[in-house]
């Protein structure tokens, strides 16, 4: 599949000297849903931003489409669309009237019947001749979209869309871009939500401090985020795992105290009663039991110093 | 060139002016309807002739210069600036158009409705005192241009704003007394000789005098010089947004 976004050795430096991107490199193929996931400050939005326009890039180039967003900034700003993560509009306006505006601002011909279809589609259509002001946010964040799509784009950047967004407005965000996803168009969303990212995206890469610690699909990062640690505190310390249990994957810390299985969440068994019986069988004798799951900042955490030391390397 | 682009901007503002259209023009007839009662019955009633032309007439070309000048930057300034201020200036930065869209969709949306205002003010000074241009095509030129050009300053004054204080200050520090002082409602030869010559400096004194000069035939300094006058300030103001344009100045970082 080819790329539709090719990001090559980006960076942004701000006047202060604050360095946002340092050196991203990133290939969004057509058609997928991407997830930008990362801490607040992490450089999601000015990554967004570099592409969209909203500020240049201070180095490395960035094509959309084919086109240079910096020489051949009409041809790649015509494929994208833009919903910012602020809900951004002008209050007095109408539904009607802001996506009109927003489609001629992208060059496209009035085309009345496509805009009415795209109402129609983010169920706006009823609110067509209300003014923004009177919208509640949920509303506000779709005609946002209705906005971004209004030229009918190649490639959507969603920019936190469900930030302070209640739970039943994000299912219905996700409802959307699935939605979307089916016309062919190609989404980038950023989030801090890991099971946002889960919910809709193809594959997740994961920013922090300016870079691209990794891309990956979902499913293969998730499993590796579904492992969970089960903590066995044991009575008497063992010198060395038991042999009737060697089978599992566990480690002795704390001088034997402490007994350490590693497992999957999402596999069929997680084989915790097996191996309780198992040490039970062995005559190991368990004074506590804790279950840890590493969080989403253990894994920045975990990444970032991965990265450290190949940069030390 | 995005045609489309500068259309949408465009209608998108007047849509807005006509939106606010009695508030949009009332306030404007009113004053002047104000300005006539003061200058031209209270005191003009005192002051024969200037140069042969009533007072009340006198003061026509001054009134909508005043009005003109004011409205143009009001409304160019703030067209920009609120986009900025609510956040929705996202959408410009990110539309597949350059700055030169931006400033005609802006600045033609302002100059459009304070051409309007302006006329509309001639109109309703017609009511007031027996008025007659000698130049129309000069009067209209000299009114096209002054929109124009302060159109740009505003929306100059617009992109370097960064809140609403900024946004009244210029017009208010500066505008406003350069139009007091710059012959609106007086002819620089009523003045002290010392004070003719400080005058001479006022930019706005070219301007009052250049449109007067379509009204009337006469006029405080050549009118050529006047036309280079409103000729030199809109280069100035067009290299200032081409500035702006090439650097992204308060706009792009």
């Amino acid at each position: 599949m080819p790329a539709m976004v090719e990001i090559t050795n980006a960076e942004k430096t701000y006047k202060g000297g604050f360095q946002a991107l340092k050196g991203v490199n990133l290939e969004i193929r057509e058609g997928e849903i991407l997830a930008l996931l990362g801490p607040n400050g992490a450089g999601k939005t000015t990554l967004i931003s570099t592409i969209c326009g909203i500020t240049m890039p201070t180095g490395g180039t960035i094509r959309v489409g084919g086109h240079d967003v910096v020489t051949e900034f009409r041809k790649a700003r015509a494929l994208i669309g833009l919903v910012p993560q602020e809900l951004t509009l002008e209050p007095f306006e109408t539904v009607w009237s802001a996506v009109r505006f927003s489609r001629g601002l992208f060059g496209a011909a009035p085309d009345e019947a496509y805009l009415d279809d795209l109402l129609k589609r983010l169920s706006l259509f009823d609110k067509k001749h209300s003014q923004l002001q009177e919208l509640s946010g949920g509303m506000k964040r779709r005609v946002l979209i209705a906005k971004a799509l209004s030229h009918d784009p190649k490639v959507l950047f969603l920019d936190e869309p469900t930030a302070g967004v209640d739970v039943e407005l994000r299912r219905d965000m996700w409802e959307i871009v699935s939605a979307l996803k089916e016309t062919g168009v190609t989404i980038i969303l950023t989030t801090h939500y890991i099971e946002e990212a889960e919910a809709m995206a193809d594959r997740i890469g994961v920013i922090s401090d300016g870079q691209l610690l990794l891309v990956e699909e979902t499913a293969s990062l998730m499993a590796r985020l579904g492992k969970k640690e089960m903590r066995i505190s044991l009575a008497e310390p063992l010198t060395e795992v038991p042999a009737s249990v060697s089978d599992y994957e566990l480690t002795l810390e704390e001088d034997g105290a402490l007994l350490i299985y590693t497992y999957d969440t999402r596999a069929e068994r997680t084989g915790i009663a097996r191996l309780v019986a198992a040490l039970a069988e062995a005559g190991v004798v368990i004074s506590d039991v804790e279950t840890r799951q590493s969080s989403l900042e253990d894994i920045f955490v975990g990444l970032v110093r991965k990265n450290d030391k190949e940069d030390a390397a | 060139m995005n045609w489309t682009a500068v259309w949408s901007i465009y209608r998108f503002e007047m849509a807005r002016f006509v939106r606010t259209l009695l508030q949009s023009l009332i306030s404007p007839v009113i004053s002047t309807s104000l300005y006539f009662v003061v200058f031209g019955a209270a005191i003009g009633s005192r002051i024969d002739e200037v140069e042969g032309v009533s007072y009340g007439a006198f003061i026509v070309p001054g009134l909508i210069m005043l009005t003109v000048m004011t409205q143009a930057i009001s409304n160019a300034s703030f067209g920009i600036y609120f986009p900025k201020f609510i956040g929705t200036i996202y959408e410009l930065l990110s539309a597949p158009i350059s700055f030169l869209e931006v400033i005609l969709g802006y600045v033609g949306a302002a100059a459009t409705k304070s051409l309007f205002i302006g006329l509309m003010i001639l109109l309703t000074a017609s009511f007031f005192v027996e008025l007659e241009v000698q130049n129309w095509p000069a009067m209209l030129a000299f009114l096209v241009l002054t929109c124009t050009s302060f159109a740009l300053f505003g929306f100059i004054i617009g992109i370097w704003a960064s809140n609403f204080e900024q946004l009244q200050l210029v017009p208010l520090l500066v505008v406003t007394p350069l139009v007091f002082l710059g012959g609106s409602f007086y002819s620089i030869s009523m003045l002290p000789e010392a004070w003719q010559t400080v005058a001479l400096f006022n930019p706005v004194v070219y301007l009052v005098s250049g449109f007067r000069w379509s009204f009337f035939g006469m006029a405080d300094v050549p009118v050529a010089v006047s036309l280079l006058a409103i000729a030199g300030f809109t280069l100035l103001c067009t290299l200032a947004v081409w500035w702006i344009f090439r650097t992204g100045w308060r706009i792009r970082s």
